[in-house]
């Protein structure tokens, strides 16, 4: 399986650890990660905006870049989701490539319980804890069950971080309320997008978590940014960060963690 | 009603409520606790997707024939001796409902809810007219008496605390200063209302469903004043959009099971009331149909769904930007999610910055019971509008020159890496100016030595993966 690495324009330029903790995660569950270049943006930021002119030739560029592998993965869920769901707009239904692409586009968690099937990370991440759940990763790309929708659903991030030795992840009293960013809502909305932010922050905080971990940098952006204007306790960690880092923490038996991770 | 609206500019309208902490969280806890016995409800039924999509169903499949469904509606209605009425727009409504007051000689009425007659401005036009309106729905009430509209679909008087209501009513009903014991004030609305009901000479509802195989009529409401409302008088007038319609008397089971469930978490609401056609001989009723932009919207293939609303307010309910910056800021009739898919379709310019009051967290969708999906709309409405040329310039300016440099990666490197050097060695003071809106209140992410990129070129220098397609293939 040829799978390539779509870091996502802000992650390249402002999280590069991100991408880093998310290509060793890859490579060290036994995956050969190919990282395409002259790969920018997916499109998302004027595709939100509603301005299609501007998000087409963004987006068929994408495809080049991509086309021909047989699996894309991507460490941040509203865009992966803008590839699943809503590239259809800027391409024909005949579109192969694109129509390979967008059932073969994956953000990471999805990747690795649907694509390879691992269902625990052997690691140690002995910390209160708290999931934030994007919007887009839960509402667009389904990768848990919502408060809203009454379909029983999986929860994939939490399955990889329930597995890890001694995380002791802590309950919010909302548990997929949204963030706030919403990309230039955050920017045109500043007050609610910022009111937003502060209550999301402070529900993770009183549940007495120490790191917030969510698979959306973005949100993370949003709300890291509120947290270090306010210091208030708490940091801010992507999912792949957390595993990466549980995975070296938790394995002075550097054998039992690749023997559990099998590449099918 | 068609004199030019003002131009809603939502981030300014909200700004006042959003920014008064207290007075949001308030609302904001407020709704929140709605939509947890909403949640609660939900989970109790187990066949409620299946509901939903059930509910879904029937409003596409009616919809799409609702010009026979009307007709076969006002031939059933028209049977059971209803009158049955047609008005193309607001105006047609108000005229046609203050021809029918003239000719009975009427001078108060009593009103129960209706976001329809809210929607033609049927109040001001009747009491501009001379005619004492009455709205019995108590929220409605205490709205009406504050001289305000209401800030949501379902909860009129949200937005107003008790010790409010209880100056309002001071004022207004003569209780004692600084009351807010809801038990106290809701008797003295009650008395006061019941005086009002007395002396009603007509009563106008709204409609919450009409049968097309029956001809009937579904009132639902909390309070029973629908019921008072049209039992005393000898007229009744139910005021209705043509969405209104369902196909048969069974397809109703879903619906009542599906809007009081997601509007407030009952189970079902106080009083469902049928009404098929007048009380006795010597009584009347009218149905007024009422299209006012509703083809319009059939017409479009983007957001038709929009007419399957069953105005139960759960998208308001759930919605992180309603809850905390209050239903007034829409300026809209209807706010909240659907709101802002309305608004738009019936004056762009006037709603255009409604679409992007959203953070396309997309919960509405998953809360609607007739499964409109709200968000795409809103991003759809997006798309339209940047096509009307009714987003701000400097909005689409951006999306250009961010649509330029994604095509160009060799600029984006470089754009990054300016960005990054600037935000280290400038002074925070510049970096976070009063410009900077994102900066206001967040800090930007501290700036890393180098992009992944540039770590990758050196770290993974064998360089193979970085081939592009032509190299590979
Ligand atoms: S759009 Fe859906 S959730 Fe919103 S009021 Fe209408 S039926 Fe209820």
């Amino acid at each position: 399986m040829s799978v390539a690495l779509f870091i996502p324009c802000y992650i390249d330029q402002f999280f590069p650890d991100v991408a880093i903790a998310t290509l060793t995660l890859l490579e060290r569950l036994g995956v050969q990660v190919e990282y395409p270049a002259g790969q920018t943006c997916c499109g998302q930021p004027m595709a939100n905006t509603g301005c299609d002119a501007e998000t087409a030739p963004v987006a068929k560029q994408w495809v080049e870049r991509f086309a021909g592998y047989d699996a894309v993965v991507c460490p941040s869920g509203s865009c992966a989701s803008m590839i699943r769901n809503h590239y259809a707009d800027y391409f024909g239904p005949d579109d192969t490539e694109f129509q390979h692409l967008r059932e073969n586009t994956y953000e990471l968690c999805e990747f690795i319980v649907d694509r390879l099937g691992v269902r625990s990370i052997p690691g140690r991440y002995p910390r209160p804890a708290s999931i934030h759940s994007s919007c887009h990763g839960l509402r667009e790309l389904r990768l848990g069950a919502c408060s809203e929708n009454m379909t029983p659903r999986e929860d994939k991030m939490r399955l990889l971080l329930e597995s890890l030795d001694g995380i002791e992840l802590k309950s919010l009293t909302r548990v997929d309320e949204c963030c706030g960013f919403g990309g230039t809502f955050a920017v045109a909305e500043r007050e609610t997008s910022v009111a937003m932010g502060i209550d999301r922050v402070t529900d993770h905080i009183s549940s007495g978590s120490e790191v917030m971990i969510a698979g959306d940098m973005s949100c993370l952006m949003h709300m890291g940014g509120l947290i270090r204007r306010r210091n208030m306790p708490m940091s801010v960690k992507h999912i792949a960060e957390v595993l990466v880092e549980a995975m070296q923490e938790g394995s002075p038996d550097a054998d039992r963690a690749s023997s559990a991770l099998t590449n099918p | 009603m068609t004199s030019t609206l003002p131009i809603v500019d939502h981030p300014s309208a909200a700004r006042e409520f959003v920014t008064n902490e207290p007075r949001s969280h308030w609302h904001d806890d407020s709704l929140w606790f709605v939509r947890s016995k909403r949640d609660k409800q939900a989970q109790s039924i187990p066949e409620w997707e299946y509901l939903r999509e059930q509910a879904s169903t029937i409003k596409n499949h009616t919809i799409a024939k609702l010009p026979e469904y009307l007709q076969q509606f006002e031939a059933n209605a028209t049977r059971l001796g209803a009158v049955v009425h047609w008005a193309a727009d607001a105006e047609e409504h108000n005229r046609i409902v203050l021809e029918l007051l003239r000719r009975n000689d009427t001078l108060r009425i009593v009103k129960s809810k209706s976001m329809l007659t809210e929607e033609c401005g049927l109040n001001e036009y009747l009491i501009d007219n001379g005619i004492e309106v009455v709205d019995t729905d108590l929220g409605e009430r205490i709205v009406q008496l504050r001289g305000e509209t209401p800030s949501h679909i379902v909860l009129p008087a949200i937005h107003i605390k008790k010790e409010e209501v209880g100056d309002t009513f001071h004022q207004h009903l003569g209780t004692r200063a600084g009351e807010s014991d809801p038990q106290v004030l809701t008797e003295a609305a009650r008395g006061h209302l019941r005086g009002k009901f007395l002396s009603g000479e007509v009563g106008i509802t709204g409609v919450n469903f009409a049968i097309a195989d029956t001809g009937g009529l579904v009132v639902c409401t909390n309070e029973g004043n629908a019921d008072l409302g049209v039992s005393l008088p000898r007229i009744h007038i139910a005021c209705m959009g043509i969405e209104k319609l369902v196909p048969r008397f069974q397809d109703l089971s879903v619906f009542t099971r599906l809007l009081a469930r997601s509007a407030t978490g009952q189970p079902i609401t106080s009083y469902t009331s049928h009404f098929h056609g007048p009380r006795d001989e010597n009584s009347e009723l009218h149905i007024v149909l009422v299209d006012n932009g509703r083809s319009k919207i059939r017409d479009s293939k983007t957001f038709r769904e929009s007419l399957n609303c069953i105005r139960c307010g759960a998208c308001m309910n759930t919605c992180p930007v309603y809850r905390r910056s209050g239903g007034h800021s829409y300026r809209a009739t209807v706010p909240g999610p659907i709101g802002s898919v309305l608004g738009p379709a019936k004056n762009a310019k006037a709603h255009k910055s409604l679409p992007f009051a959203c953070s396309l967290c997309g919960s509405c969708t998953d809360v609607c019971p007739v499964k409109i999906p709200l968000h795409h709309q809103l991003l759809a409405w997006r798309k339209v509008l940047v096509g009307k040329r009714l987003v701000a310039w400097n909005k689409r300016m951006a999306m250009k020159a961010a649509s330029f440099l994604f095509r160009n990666p060799t600029l984006f490197a470089a754009a990054g890496y300016f960005g990054r050097v600037s935000l280290k060695v400038l002074p925070k003071s510049l970096t976070h100016n009063r410009f900077n809106t994102w900066a206001k209140d967040r800090d930007l992410p501290e700036p890393p030595k180098e992009s992944f990129h540039e770590w990758y070129a050196k770290n993974r220098p064998s360089g193979a993966a970085t081939a592009s397609k032509e190299e590979r293939s």
